[in-house]
């Protein structure tokens, strides 16, 4: 990709960041609401460890940490509720995205990693900062950590967006991909350990459930800022996560060329 | 060679057939019958650099597919299409470059941001050099005369605002080849005329090729010097509008006032070559088909026979004809006309 390409990218992501701020009293009541189940969610962990001190290598103070770093990254992973591509084709605004001399994937990623950079600043750093207040929150101990987890919330958003990307495109075929994006958030709210941490699953699920992609989406960056995986253990966790973001955009791309080639735009 | 080639031009779309009813909707989820829908059914033309063609036909006459084949967004089932030389489907980033598309009832601008925002995006996604890109937006700030909302929020737009800011955006990279899906939909007659204005403007100052869809007769009388009539997937004409009024509007009506001093006429004219066809007291209108008798031959016969106070000529009007042509092609519509 040569440099031109890069700014063109560049330019979209900014733009989509831009966008991001005409809603600034919608991500104030969502900020209120994520941080209002983080409350929650980090008391159910107090109470649940009281009787244990650590379930699963998870301390009490890593629970509530885990919990409050699971709100922030809600609108930054944006694990569900994205209908952006499928409401573009169901519209038909597509046409417009496809005549253009870019790469439609390119297009939507960029935009995306804008609306990601958004939501770490505006989102996910004021909710961690709400949860210090209020819990006091286990912070990773030094710089190396925060360029691991970085690395890693970067590669679970790809990851995410490749797989959102992939449901919205169904619609080429289905003209309307809501429900099953709604029935694949049902799904990835469990696997990804949002709801609560793989680790805690039985131990006939957990290796498996540990290897798909829907690990690396939530529970691989909690665990990267909770210091629980280093040397070999990290290397292999930012692995699975770069080998399923390349594996997905490659599954993206074939599945944009696929339907480009029978796009049937609604409304003639 | 011509800019744009398209040859025995198909498109067939297969679509599910569904059962009536409750039952018939759990019927369709196992038993699924399809049909196939010929949107585009062997259309052949070509465009000459610089011409400007009017593109015409009822809702559903496969239009926007045609159009949707020639940017490469549709990829045709059979036929062949060039523009500038490529296949638009087989090199879709090479033709689109070259071309600026605006379809009327869609926006191509960031509906949350300033419109320049959306303006100033193009010259990356088309890589226009800086100074060009300068050169044409102060241009088409002057002539479409963007600046009172350059800066506003897109959504906040008008209609008629939003559309001269796609029509920018479609013309920043100095496409080749302009195609505009019912640019005039929707619009007031002010901002339609001045979308015309402009669209002759471009067509004679910057030589773009100008293909526009529509529905709106007054688009193409006041700008196409060339006209595509598509119904039912197929080119049912390819001519100038005057032509068209030579072939279909044959019958024109002669409009006389008789003079009724001493005595009215009682029932209808008699005259030979034409029919009265209305009468109001001393107004009566004649209908003559131009290939029976001319106009001159008509008056006298009616001059020499009763005394008249005043005459005029009616043509058809170009929207009659063009309803004439629908309802007839689609009692033959798989014969061309």
């Amino acid at each position: 990709m040569d440099r031109t390409a890069l700014r063109l990218y560049f330019e979209l992501a900014k733009r989509q960041f831009q966008r991001q701020l005409a809603f600034r009293t919608a991500n104030l009541a969502g900020l209120v609401t994520n941080a209002f189940f983080g409350y929650i969610r980090a008391t159910v962990f107090i109470v649940a460890f009281r009787s244990q001190g650590t379930i699963a290598g998870y301390s009490a103070a890593d629970a509530v940490t885990y919990a409050w770093v699971t709100q922030a990254l809600i609108m930054v992973v944006h694990l569900w509720g994205w209908y952006e591509v499928e409401r573009t084709i169901r519209t038909g605004d597509v046409v417009s995205d496809l005549s253009k001399p870019f790469s439609y994937l390119g297009f939507w990623l960029a935009k995306d990693a804008g609306r990601a950079a958004y939501f770490v600043l505006f989102r996910g750093l004021p909710v961690l900062a709400l949860g210090q207040v209020m819990f006091g929150l286990r912070w990773p101990s030094s710089p190396l950590v925060w360029v691991a987890f970085a690395a890693s919330l970067t590669l679970a958003v790809v990851v995410s967006f490749a797989w959102r990307f992939l449901l919205n495109l169904t619609a080429f075929w289905t003209t309307d991909a809501r429900g099953i994006n709604q029935l694949a958030a049902a799904v990835v709210l469990f696997l990804s350990g949002f709801v609560m941490p793989i680790r805690l699953f039985p131990d006939w699920l957990r290796g498996a459930v540990l290897a798909l992609p829907f690990a690396g989406m939530t529970q691989i960056p909690c665990d990267v800022f909770l210091e629980r995986l280093d040397g070999a253990d990290l290397a292999g966790a930012l692995g699975l996560q770069a080998f399923w973001a390349v594996a997905f955009l490659l599954a993206a791309q074939v599945v944009v060329v696929l339907a480009t080639r029978r796009v049937v735009t609604q409304g003639g | 060679m011509a800019l744009i080639e398209v040859e025995n031009l198909h498109k067939t779309f297969r679509v599910a057939r569904h059962h009536r009813g409750a039952l018939g909707a759990i019927r369709s989820l196992v038993d699924r019958q399809y049909f196939d829908v010929h949107a585009v059914d062997g259309i052949s033309f070509s465009i000459e650099r610089g011409e400007m063609l009017g593109c015409l036909g009822p809702n559903g006459a496969g239009k926007s597919t045609t159009i949707k084949m020639l940017t490469g967004i549709l990829v045709p089932s059979s036929g062949r299409i060039e523009v500038l030389g490529f296949e638009p489907y087989r090199r879709r980033k090479d033709v689109v470059r070259h071309i600026g598309v605006v379809f009327g009832q869609r926006t191509q601008l960031w509906w949350d941001l300033p419109l320049i925002e959306s303006l100033d995006l193009l010259r990356y996604v088309y890589r226009v050099p800086a100074g060009r890109y300068e050169e044409n937006l102060h241009a088409f700030r002057r002539l479409l005369d963007l600046d009172p909302f350059l800066n506003s929020p897109v959504r906040q737009l008008s209609l008629g605002q939003r559309m001269r800011g796609d029509l920018a955006a479609a013309l920043l990279h100095d496409p080749s080849v302009l195609y505009l899906d019912e640019p005039t939909i929707g619009l007031d007659v002010v901002a339609k005329h001045r979308m015309r204005d402009f669209l002759r403007t471009l067509n004679r100052e910057r030589g773009v090729t100008v293909l526009l869809t529509t529905h709106d007769m007054a688009d193409v009388e006041q700008l196409c010097a060339r006209l595509l009539i598509i119904d039912h997937g197929k080119l049912i004409y390819d001519g100038s509008l005057e032509a068209i009024r030579d072939r279909f509007g044959t019958e024109r009506t002669l409009v006389v006032d008789l003079d009724e001093q001493n005595g009215a006429v009682n029932g209808p004219l008699d005259v030979p070559h034409a029919r009265e066809i209305r009468a109001d007291g001393p107004r009566r209108w004649l209908s003559f088909n131009r290939a029976d008798t001319t106009a001159a031959e008509l008056i006298a016969h009616v001059a020499a026979r009763y005394r008249l106070r005043d005459l005029t000529i009616e043509e058809p009007e170009i929207e009659a004809i063009i309803r004439r042509i629908y309802e007839d092609s689609s009692g033959i519509s798989s014969q061309t006309l």
